[in-house]
C-alpha cells in the first residue's frame, strides 16, 4: 500500500480499484445502526486547510470520526499562519503532536508534497492549488462505476476551466489508470496546450462541446471559477454559458443512460442550469455522499495496518 | 480462522501432514451440526447464519441447505466480515476489507449463528461479537464451527464443533472448502515447518 496520497498519479489500476472496492464496504456502514467503526481508534487525523472549504473537511472529518480517529481541525484563519509561521514550521508542530495523517489543502500546488518530506505520518493531498486533488477523483471514479457499472471503456467529457482545475487534472490521470477515455472540453484559453499528452496519452481534447455531447457515457461540468472572471480567458459569462453551459436542451442530447457530475460548489445558471442539476441524471449529491464512504476507505488503507 | 501462514499444499520438506476429515467426513460432520442445530433451536426458528469469510461464508450456506432438506425451514444467512475489528490491524500491512451481507430480515431480536472453520485463539469470535453489536442487537448469539484446535486467548467456547483436534501450538490446521479451494479437507500440518 501506498504511505501518502499526494496525486492520481499515485495510484495504479490495483491499488485504485482496492480503494474503491473498499469504499463500498465503507459506504454500508452509513445505513448501519452505529455508523462507526474502530479501525482507526487512537489515531490521530490532522486537518490542515490554508484554503476554504466546506464540503472536502467536512467529508474528512466525517470519514476519519466514523473509522474512530481523532481529528483535529486547523484552519489558517485564527491560527499562528496568521502571525506568519511557514509551512514547515506548523507541520513540524504536528509532527511533535503524534498526528497520524495530515489532510492537507494548500493554495500552493505541490505544498503536500513538500509536507510530505517533514512529517512522519501519511499526508493525504485535499486540494492543492491548481495542481490535484486525487480524492476527489476517487469519489468520481467511484459514483461513475456505482452508476454505470464498470470504468473500463467509459468515455468521459470533462468541460470548462480545465487550467485552474486540480479536479481535473487528478481526474484525468486517474481515469486514464483505470481504462476510462477522457476528452477536455472548453475554450482555448481555459485548456493548457499540451496538456493531454502530458498527464495521460489518449487524453483527447475538443472546444466543442456539442460536438462530443452524443458520445459520451459521463459529463463532468467544472467550475468556472467567478474570481477569474476578469482575468479575460472569456468574453463574458454569457457567452461562456451559451457554449460550455449544460442546458436542458444540451442534456437531451447526450446518450440515454450518460450522467451528469459536479464537483461542486456549482455557478447555477453559468456551467450548469438549475434544470440539468436536480435532473436524475445529476449525481451531484451522491458524489458528495460517496466523498466520505472513498475518504474513509483512503484513510483506513493508509493508517489501518504498518505499513511502515 | 485457519493460519495463513499455512502452506497450501504439501510439499516433500513438510514431512507430517495428517488428514483429519476426509471429503466424506467433513460432509457427515456438517449434516450433524444441521441436526445439532435444528434440535437446539427446537426447529431453527428465528434464526439467521452469518459466516465469517473465509471459509464461514460457504459453510454457513452448506449449514442452511442441510437445514432446509432436513426439515423444510429456509434459515437466512449472512456474511460477516470481521476485519475492521480486528485487535491486530496494527500488526500487519493493511488488510483488505471483504463483504459484510445481513439477510433481509436483519438480525435485530433474531438468534445469530456465527459459523467458522477454525475455533483457535477465540480473537476473531471477540471481533465478530463486536461488529455484531455496531449492527444490531440480536436476541442470542451462538457460535458453529468446524474444527476446534484448543489454545483458547479469551473466555470464548462454540456451542457446536464438528470435531475437537488437539495441537500443539507450533501445528497448523487446514481447511479446505469445495467452494473455496477445489476440495474438501481439513488436514493438520506438522510443526516442523512453521
Amino acid at each position: 500500500m501506498i504511505r501518502h496520497l499526494l496525486s492520481g498519479a499515485d495510484l495504479d489500476a490495483g491499488t485504485a480499484t482496492e480503494i474503491l472496492d473498499t469504499a463500498a464496504e465503507m459506504a454500508a456502514v452509513a445505513g448501519r445502526e452505529v455508523k462507526k467503526l474502530p479501525a482507526l481508534r487512537g489515531r490521530t487525523v490532522v486537518n490542515l486547510f490554508y484554503e476554504d472549504s466546506t464540503r472536502t473537511r467536512i467529508s474528512f472529518e466525517a470519514a476519519a470520526k466514523r473509522l474512530s480517529a481523532d481529528v483535529i481541525n486547523f484552519s489558517a484563519k485564527g491560527s499562528s499562519v496568521a502571525k506568519g509561521e511557514s509551512l514547515k514550521d506548523t507541520a513540524l508542530t504536528l509532527q511533535a503532536m503524534g498526528a497520524d495523517a495530515v489532510v492537507v489543502r494548500h493554495s500552493a500546488s505541490g505544498a503536500p508534497h513538500r509536507l510530505a518530506d517533514w512529517v512522519d505520518g501519511s499526508v493525504v493531498n485535499a486540494g492543492d492549488g491548481t495542481h490535484e486533488h486525487p480524492t476527489q477523483a476517487l469519489l468520481d471514479a467511484y459514483t461513475m462505476r456505482s452508476r454505470l457499472g464498470r470504468l473500463a471503456g467509459l468515455s468521459v467529457a470533462v468541460v470548462g476551466d480545465v487550467l485552474h482545475s486540480r479536479v481535473a487534472r487528478s481526474n484525468v490521470l486517474l481515469l486514464s489508470t483505470l481504462g476510462a477515455k477522457v476528452t477536455l472540453v472548453g475554450p482555448p484559453t481555459l485548456i493548457p496546450v499540451d496538456i493531454a499528452a502530458a498527464l495521460a496519452p489518449g487524453t483527447a481534447v475538443c472546444y466543442d462541446l456539442d460536438a462530443v455531447l452524443p458520445s459520451v457515457d459521463v459529463v463532468m461540468m467544472l467550475r468556472v471559477q467567478r474570481e477569474r472572471m476578469n482575468d479575460s480567458y472569456f468574453p463574458s459569462a454569457r457567452e461562456y454559458a451559451r457554449r460550455y453551459g449544460l442546458d436542458g436542451a444540451r442534456m437531451r442530447r447526450l446518450p440515454e443512460h450518460a450522467i451528469v457530475m459536479h464537483p461542486g460548489p456549482m455557478n447555477r445558471g453559468m456551467e450548469i442550469t438549475p434544470e440539468v442539476a436536480d435532473s436524475p441524471r445529476s449525481t451531484i449529491v451522491e458524489q458528495v455522499a460517496n466523498g466520505v464512504s472513498v475518504r474513509m476507505a483512503v484513510l483506513y488503507l493508509l493508517l489501518g495496518g504498518n505499513n511502515r | 480462522m485457519a493460519l495463513p501462514s499455512a502452506a497450501r499444499s504439501p510439499s516433500p520438506r513438510q514431512p507430517s501432514v495428517k488428514v483429519i476429515l476426509t471429503n466424506a467426513d467433513v460432509q457427515r460432520v456438517v449434516d450433524r451440526i444441521a441436526h445439532q442445530i435444528l434440535e437446539k433451536t427446537q426447529g431453527a426458528a428465528d434464526t439467521v447464519l452469518l459466516g465469517i469469510p473465509t471459509r464461514g461464508a460457504p459453510l454457513a450456506h452448506r449449514l442452511a441447505a442441510r437445514i432446509s432438506a432436513f426439515e423444510g425451514v429456509a434459515v437466512p444467512v449472512g456474511v460477516l466480515d470481521i476485519t475492521l475489528y480486528r485487535d491486530d490491524l496494527r500488526r500487519h500491512a493493511t488488510r483488505a476489507v471483504g463483504p459484510t451481507q445481513l439477510p433481509p430480515g436483519g438480525i435485530d431480536g433474531r438468534r445469530v449463528i456465527l459459523v467458522d472453520d477454525v475455533l483457535f485463539s477465540g480473537r476473531t469470535v471477540r471481533a465478530a461479537l463486536d461488529a455484531l453489536g455496531d449492527l444490531g442487537r440480536p436476541a442470542s448469539v451462538q457460535l458453529a464451527v468446524l474444527v476446534d484446535r484448543g489454545h483458547r486467548q479469551l473466555p470464548i467456547r462454540a456451542d457446536y464443533v464438528g470435531k475437537n483436534i488437539p495441537t500443539a501450538l507450533a501445528e497448523n490446521v487446514k481447511v479446505t472448502l469445495a467452494e473455496t479451494d477445489g476440495t474438501d479437507e481439513v488436514r493438520l500440518h506438522g510443526g516442523t515447518t512453521s
